[in-house]
């Protein structure tokens, strides 16, 4: 049974502004039915450009009804400008509080805000910006980035339940804790690399990796891979077998052999392929 | 507010008969079963009566049972038994449906060196049996099948397994917490080497569970200490619970009939009921191989916590299959593993009855619910009338 305040259990009895906006100024929607909640935000602006209108379709638990309905009495009467800085913060504290678990409600109403006021701005369609490091809840480094910084968070499980990340396989972990550490300036274990590596000794050891690691990897499927030229830090290939006429090479190619290179012998490498 | 409570695969309540059996060991006969002196002896007749009596529900010799506290317990306990007698294999098995008890035992197993292979099941929640004989090999020292789902109350065909694992000389332990008191569970007939069973899901309190051990079985205690349990459970006994866990047995025994007869009639009627007024609600499990008194629901385009709070305002009691009940991000590993799509998983509800329910009840859930559903649907951005 989860701890619900009085504010919870009332704003999801009895969620206040329920419905949808026909022609709408602003418009967000966000999560999905897979993730487990999902929230459509609308509103409306008056003459003075303040919100006058605010409503919202929720599916999801208890207090992902609550924060949307919270969300949009927070927001009715504010201008643009004011709602912008809503926080996920705020709509926690107008219902007295949510189970830590459950604050990732509050930031499904917060993202929702952001987008309505972007769609309204027609700064839609922009991008998911970063790299997703949770596939499971598709969540980016950077939106982890932000929520550590706006809510202090240092753990794994903090992450977890504030935007999910982290919470379904479990592959992310160690990625969400080297954001954690980078962003609280904790030292991260860096794996050793022979430093300061001659051009001889750097050829030596590209050459090394190619014959240990790469090839046996890419004849598994079926392919092969030549190692051309070594120029600075460009390394320079050449693709064969069922490598070269798959569409997918350039992928194999940056993410696998600069990955290896770049872990086995200099963090500077990049690999460009050469055509036959 | 009355309360309605159909979770009874979550706990059940104590049974009054079961409740006035063990008052007195609270109160004037609270001595200790080892002692030399009547006043504990005594006690130690009354645990002696308990065991005959929880062994005769499953048809066993009393030597054969010994008392845990809990189900998890009693897990724990044969599969660590199991993998002990047999040091030199390497692989278990279990199903990709078992009680958390069993799963994360064999997770943890699994990071400890063994080689796990989990069975999948089918849309209908049926084991794969043709994958679980595939499986076996000479390297597997236990083989682990719940007798009964207590998500969906299917039930797995013990009695044919367990005659194919024992042709291969492999132990067999079955969760049988949710089988035992609601379908028959006859060892006699069902050759397995070693069966849980829980308290508090028969009517007995919570804090008590039991393991069926078959005479010549290798067994290695779990909790070494003292001799009690005849060496193979170290620790004071539970006297009062034990003799309500005896009492809620020979129950159990008696009310087999009810449970499939009116408990699984009024299950019907509600599971009917319910699919009548809710649009684009339906079963998860096979319906026709069940525990009697269970039905898994699922309603799609809303969320199950915010069902079983709504249900809560009307004093009804029950449980979800979705990730918010549990605090976890992800629905049930028993709707999942039986591919219920995410529209529905995430809207799954649980009854689970019992004897004491009545037909008045029934009447009142299947008028309560249809409207809850209908209001949640009114909410969500995924439901289109």
């Amino acid at each position: 049974m989860w701890e619900y305040t009085d504010e919870v259990k009332d704003h999801f009895l009895n969620p206040r502004n329920v419905g949808i906006i026909e022609d709408p100024d602003g418009m967000g929607e966000v999560g999905s039915m897979a993730c487990g909640d999902a929230l459509k935000l609308f509103f409306k602006l008056d003459e003075n450009k303040k919100i006058k209108d605010a409503k919202f379709q929720t599916f999801g638990c208890a207090s992902a009804i609550a924060s949307s309905s919270a969300l949009t009495e927070i927001i009715k009467g504010l201008t643009l400008e004011e709602a912008k800085k809503v926080t996920n913060e705020d709509i926690a504290n107008f219902l007295g509080g949510l189970p830590k678990e459950k604050m990732h409600c509050s930031v499904l109403g917060r993202d929702a805000l952001e987008k309505a006021i972007a769609n309204y701005l027609g700064e839609e369609d922009k991008r998911i910006e970063g790299e997703i490091v949770c596939e499971c809840f598709g969540v980016t480094d950077l939106e982890i980035e932000r929520a550590v910084r706006e809510n202090n968070l240092s753990t794994i499980e903090d992450v977890t339940d504030y935007i999910k990340a982290g919470g379904g396989c479990g592959n992310c972990h160690e990625k969400i804790q080297e954001i954690i550490d980078s962003i609280l300036g904790r030292e991260h274990p860096v794996k050793k690399k022979p430093a300061q590596l001659t051009n001889i000794k750097k050829i030596k050891l590209i050459e090394e990796t190619f014959e240990r690691e790469i090839k046996p990897a890419l004849k598994k499927d079926g392919g092969d891979i030549e190692l051309i030229d070594v120029d600075g830090n460009t390394v320079f290939v050449r693709l064969s077998g069922m490598c070269a006429s798959c569409s997918k090479s350039q992928v194999t190619l940056k993410h696998y052999v600069e990955t290896k290179l770049r872990e086995l012998v200099s963090s500077e490498l990049v690999v460009e392929e050469v055509q036959q | 507010m009355k309360i309605i409570y159909v979770d009874n695969n979550a706990t059940t309540q104590v049974a009054p008969e079961v409740l006035q059996e063990m008052l007195p060991y609270f109160t004037e006969s609270y001595g200790n079963p080892s002692s030399i002196h009547s006043f504990g002896g005594n006690v130690s007749y009354k645990l002696k009566e308990a065991r005959a009596k929880l062994a005769a529900l499953l048809r066993a010799a009393p030597e054969e049972i010994i008392f845990t506290g809990c189900g998890t317990e009693s897990d724990n306990t044969a599969i660590k038994a199991a993998i002990l007698s047999s040091p030199d294999k390497k692989h278990i098995i279990t199903t990709r449906v078992e009680h958390p008890a069993i799963k994360n035992l064999y997770e943890y197993l699994s990071k400890k060196g063994y080689r796990v292979t989990f069975v999948p099941v089918d849309r209908k929640g049926n084991l794969d049996i043709d994958f679980l004989y595939k499986n076996l090999s000479e390297d597997t020292a236990v083989v682990s099948i719940m007798w009964a789902n207590n998500e969906t109350g299917v039930i797995f065909p013990i009695e044919e397994i367990v005659a194919v694992i024992k042709e291969r000389g492999i132990i067999f332990h079955t969760d049988a917490v949710q089988a035992v008191g609601k379908i028959p569970v006859d060892v006699s007939k069902v050759n397995v080497d070693m069966l849980s069973i829980s308290g508090h899901k028969i009517h007995a309190p919570k804090g008590v569970g039991a393991l069926y051990i078959r005479k010549g079985t290798k067994f290695f205690p779990f909790l070494i200490g003292g001799h009690q349990e005849n060496g193979r459970r170290g620790g004071t006994e539970n006297v009062a619970s034990i003799i309500g866990l005896g009492m809620a047995g020979e129950l159990a025994a008696d009310n087999l009939e009810v449970e499939n007869g009116r408990v699984k009639l009024l299950r019907d009627k509600l599971e009917n009921g319910i699919l009548k007024r809710v649009p684009n609600s339906m079963v998860n499990g096979d319906r026709e191989n069940r525990l009697p008194n269970t039905t898994s629901i699922s309603f799609e385009f809303v969320e199950g916590e915010a069902i079983l709070l709504m249900m809560d305002e009307f004093g009804i009691c029950a449980s979800s299959g979705s990730a918010c009940t549990s605090g976890s991000l992800e629905p049930s590993h028993v709707l999942r593993a039986m591919g219920v799509p995410f529209t529905a998983a995430h809207g799954s509800i649980r009854f689970s009855l019992s004897k004491y329910n009545t037909e008045e009840e029934i009447d009142y859930i299947i008028e309560k619910l249809p409207p809850i559903i209908a209001r949640l649907r009114e909410l969500s951005p995924f439901w289109d009338k």
